[in-house]
């Protein structure tokens, strides 16, 4: 019950939030209101048993997509030009549609009811077959790296093709290095006392952090993409104090982009090794000689494989973004 | 009580339909992104709520405690996905944004439209 | 390991993981060359799987090996297989013909960006094609769009930035709608599986979530397939993207959105909503018959030929929404027929116009003018592609529209006047063709313009007259797409028994 009022309480606020993004004419307040947007909604996700949810959504949702919106402001004007206001039509048609939503409501199960359908035919057999088929104790990341193994190697191209969105549009990738690079461009907060002892406080933290999500993600919440969006956000930190040149010497543009491509490579070549070991495409089993030790062998490599498209495209991105002029 | 375990749903609804005022009525290209990431975000919510069991907890089997109530794993999956997939639309968004305010001048919609349409 | 065995898989892992290596490289040539081979690699993976699908029927495949519900299973039949063909053959022609129109189009830097984006595109319209599992249809479908997005966005006008922008954002909307209907299934059946689906429905048949679900689904495809009025999007995105990549576009990817309406409405929907066919035809005809009529009005009206070609697309895609809102099984035939000839006619017009913008480099049909006496080979091609637009007796068009109209005259006391509007859009299609065809052989060059021959290369003629003649071949040999078309309604409408 306590909880269930929490929750309420906390989605209130999110609805707030929501309505104080939509009015912000500041684009600057706003970007900061969605971040406690994000973080807000990571908390309702923590409230409803998903562990791995709240956590991506606090790494992607609060943490790259701010900075990303940032980077885009930087680039752009800081404020919205109030338009004309909207005629009667449309709000009339979204509040019809949200009432026929409501209206809906009524015939779905309620919050947390063990006897829905959604938690009848395939969630217990994950729950009760996973330790026998998989053995690791995160179902999710069973479910999500084994059993639906092919939407995640989808994920991961997903992510790479944004990566190649943003690098044909802005720069970036192999014939066409990141424009600002050899300019001579203000350092970061270099210059400012505290944020620097902080970060470097910080960043080792951040970044052996982000190995451990990466490698204990079969026992743990996390995984490859939670991972790589930690350490890409430990990797943003030191570029803001120490600079992006120098950021782009520890890594260079070059092996970013065989990261963001190797990553997808490696997923693509264990599901392949599958099919010559004599399986079907993207089975694990066949990788060992104990099935169970195949599975432990593929999870662990296609979640490398995300977490290393993950760092390289975000940074990718991150770099693209930043030095455009 | 019945009301209460609806009460995620509605907030759903009510997500869903703030990002999508915001995106037919707002101009701002930024402004829009921002839209499509509540609009998105509404759908998350409503995934991992359809997880959510009584006295559940998060699906992760901890050595030597018997007898403990999942929560259904499956959606927090699926939503784990689409949360990459929603960064990754973000990200292509505002390079295009970037891009559409270096060739006109301005990220307001109506704006671009005026440009184009005098061209 | 037999590969033939794992063939639905390849299709889509093939060109899909071909992607990263191509971003690796350098040259703009290698790069293009490494995206054909691959796409023609989808293409005969694609014939592999159609004899397959032919000789023993749907191809079932258990990714990593567990089974449905549990895993993601692929299921190819007739009509999936029908699709294969089309965007991997849509695909390889765009790219083998493109090559030097997008080499003005895109500079070789950025190239090796743009073909991995291509490949990406054609693996996610694969994907969508073969998979058989709700949820991976979501991700594959944001796949293709996001690199789409991409493609688009490398048109050289800045007009194709902020078309690219509004179909983002529509897209989106689009693929959000599909997700919340998926959701909504999901929690009343607890499977994401097609199959499964439509056998655990039954129980849940007529409750609201499923209902909403219905409609969800069905708005968010259309407004991914461009179905009127929810085509908004379309005709500017057509228009500016680079040419080669409207060639690919504009043959397969509103069709792969429909694809997947189709597969909702019927094999989940289908038998277990009661009065769902009834419902489904109320929303869709009238959207659709509004799209044939008004889209080739509106086209006959544009200034630009890819502009015009795109509204006519709107239209075409009226008839096939039209076919499908019958809910019959001629009407599926028809709509599965047409989806195949308005593919291979459209496909050979854009890329008629991408030869016609690589000698001339103007879109605007006064720019155009004279350009068929001047291209003769070209200008032929086009004629007769646009013959089977039309529907001309002898050309694939024909086909599809005599089964459209077959199917049209079963409907109880509207037959003939549905005919009416499909004829009447057929002569408006005449009407915005013949004012180009009109312009381009008789219309007066453009002051200080040349008039000396000048066709395109050799082997870009041959490509145009090879997708030209398939327009006449499927017309007089129609036995491919019939049979996959057969084979399609026999699994679409395997719901209802």
């Amino acid at each position: 019950m306590t909880t269930l009022l929490i929750g309420a309480f906390l989605l209130s606020l999110l609805v707030i939030t929501a309505v104080a993004i939509v009015r912000a004419t500041d684009l600057f307040s706003a970007v900061m209101l969605s971040g406690i947007f994000s973080l807000l909604m990571a908390l309702n996700f923590f409230l409803l048993d998903a562990a791995d949810v709240a956590l991506t959504e606090a790494a992607v949702g609060a943490g790259v997509a701010t900075v990303l919106l940032l980077a885009g402001l930087r680039l752009t004007p800081p404020t919205e030009a109030r338009g004309r206001s909207l005629r009667v039509l449309t709000p009339a048609v979204i509040a019809a549609v949200a009432l026929l939503m409501i209206y809906a409501s009524f015939g779905q199960p309620s919050l947390g009811d063990p006897q829905a359908p959604a938690q009848q035919h395939v969630a217990p057999w994950y729950i009760e077959k996973t330790p026998e088929l998989v053995d690791i104790p995160n179902i999710v990341t069973a479910v999500l790296a084994s059993y639906r193994g092919f939407d995640t190697l989808g994920e991961v191209f997903v992510v790479l093709t944004a990566g190649i969105g943003v690098m044909f549009l802005l720069g970036g990738g192999r014939g066409k290095p990141f424009s600002r690079l050899d300019s001579n461009v203000e350092e970061g907060l270099s210059r400012h006392l505290i944020p620097k002892v902080m970060a470097r406080l910080l960043v080792p933290f951040i970044l052996l952090f982000a190995l451990f999500i990466q490698f204990h993600g079969e026992y743990s919440p996390g995984g490859g993409f939670q991972a790589g969006a930690i350490f890409v956000a430990g990797i943003i930190l030191f570029s803001l104090v120490r600079g992006e040149r120098l950021t782009l010497a520890v890594i260079p543009p070059r092996v970013l982009l065989w990261m963001s491509a190797g990553g997808a490579l490696l997923y693509g070549a264990v599901g392949l090794a599958g099919i010559a070991m004599g399986g079907n495409f993207l089975d694990y089993s066949v990788l060992a000689d104990d099935p169970i030790t195949g599975q432990h062998i593929g999870i662990i490599v296609i979640e490398l494989g995300v977490g290393l498209t993950v760092t390289g495209v975000l940074l990718s991105i991150f770099h693209a973004f930043a030095a455009r002029d | 009580m019945k009301l209460l375990g609806l009460f995620n749903y509605w907030v759903f609804a009510v997500l869903l339909m703030i990002g999508l005022f915001a995106l037919i009525s707002r101009q701002n290209l930024i402004k829009k992104i921002m839209a499509l990431a509540i609009f998105q975000s509404a759908v998350f919510l409503f995934f991992i709520t359809m997880s959510k069991i009584e006295n559940g907890t998060a699906p992760i089997i901890q050595a030597g405690v018997d007898n403990q109530i999942f929560s259904n794993p499956l959606p927090q999956v699926l939503i784990l996905t689409a949360i990459v997939v929603g960064i990754s639309t973000t990200a292509l968004g505002l390079a295009i944004a970037v891009r559409l305010y270096e060739e006109y001048g301005t990220i307001e919609d109506n704006e671009i439209l005026a440009l184009d349409r005098s061209a | 390991m037999n590969l033939a065995d794992h063939l639905p898989a390849l299709q889509v892992a093939v060109p899909l993981l071909t992607a990263p290596l191509v971003i690796l490289l350098r040259a703009g040539f290698l790069a293009w060359l490494t995206a054909l081979v691959a796409s023609l690699a989808s293409l005969g993976l694609a014939i592999l799987l159609t004899v397959a699908v032919l000789e023993t029927g749907t191809q079932e495949y258990y990714v990593g090996g567990w089974e449905p519900p549990y895993g993601i299973a692929l299921s190819v039949d007739g009509l999936s297989a029908l699709v294969l063909l089309l965007i991997t053959g849509a695909s390889s022609l765009a790219l083998a013909g493109g090559r030097q129109s997008l080499r003005l189009d895109i500079d070789n830097r950025r190239a090796p960006m743009f073909y991995g984006a291509w490949l990406i595109a054609m693996a996610g319209l694969c994907g969508i094609a073969v998979t058989g599992d709700a949820f991976n249809v979501f991700v594959f479908m944001e796949i293709s769009s996001l690199a789409t997005y991409i493609l688009i966005a490398a048109g050289r006008d800045r007009r194709a930035l902020s078309a690219v922008f509004k179909y983002l954002i529509i897209g989106t909307i689009g693929a959000t709608f599909y997700l919340i209907g998926v959701g909504f299934i999901y929690m009343m059946t607890g499977t994401l599986n097609f199959a499964d689906m439509a056998l655990r429905l039954d129980d849940v048949i007529e409750t609201r979530p499923v209902i909403i679900a219905a409609g969800f689904i069905t708005i968010g495809l259309a407004l991914k397939a461009a179905i009127f009025p929810l085509h908004i999007w379309l005709p500017r995105a057509y228009t500016y993207a680079p040419n080669a990549v409207t060639v690919f576009i504009a043959a397969c990817s509103t069709k792969v959105a429909i694809y997947v309406l189709l597969r909702f409405n019927f094999t989940v929907f289908h038998g277990n909503l009661l009065g769902h066919s009834d419902l489904f035809s109320v929303f869709i005809i009238p959207l659709a018959l509004s799209g044939i009529l008004l889209a080739s009005a509106i086209a006959i009206y544009q200034g630009n030929v890819k502009k015009m070609l795109a509204f006519s697309s709107v239209a075409q895609i009226g008839y096939i929404a039209l076919a499908a809102g019958l809910a019959s099984q001629a009407g599926l035939m028809a709509a599965l027929l047409h989806m195949f000839n308005h593919a291979l006619a459209k496909g050979t017009l854009f890329l008629c116009v991408l030869a016609f913008i690589l000698t001339s480099r103007s879109a605007i049909i006064t720019d155009l003018h004279g350009i068929g006496r001047r291209m003769p080979w070209t200008m032929a091609a086009f004629v007769l592609a646009g013959l089977s637009l039309i529907g001309v007796p002898g050309t694939a068009g024909f086909i599809s529209k005599w089964y459209l109209i077959v199917a049209v005259m079963e409907v109880p006391g509207w037959g003939v006047p549905l005919v009416m509007a499909i004829i009447a859009s057929s002569l408006m299609a005449v009407v915005y063709l013949w004012k180009f065809i009109e312009a381009a052989y008789y219309g007066e060059p453009p002051p200080g313009g040349d008039t000396a021959a000048l066709e395109v290369t050799l082997p870009l003629r041959a490509l145009i007259w090879v997708a030209a003649l398939s327009n006449v071949y499927f017309g007089l040999f129609p036995q491919l797409p019939l049979a996959l078309a057969q084979s399609g309604t026999g699994t679409l409408l395997g719901g209802l028994n």
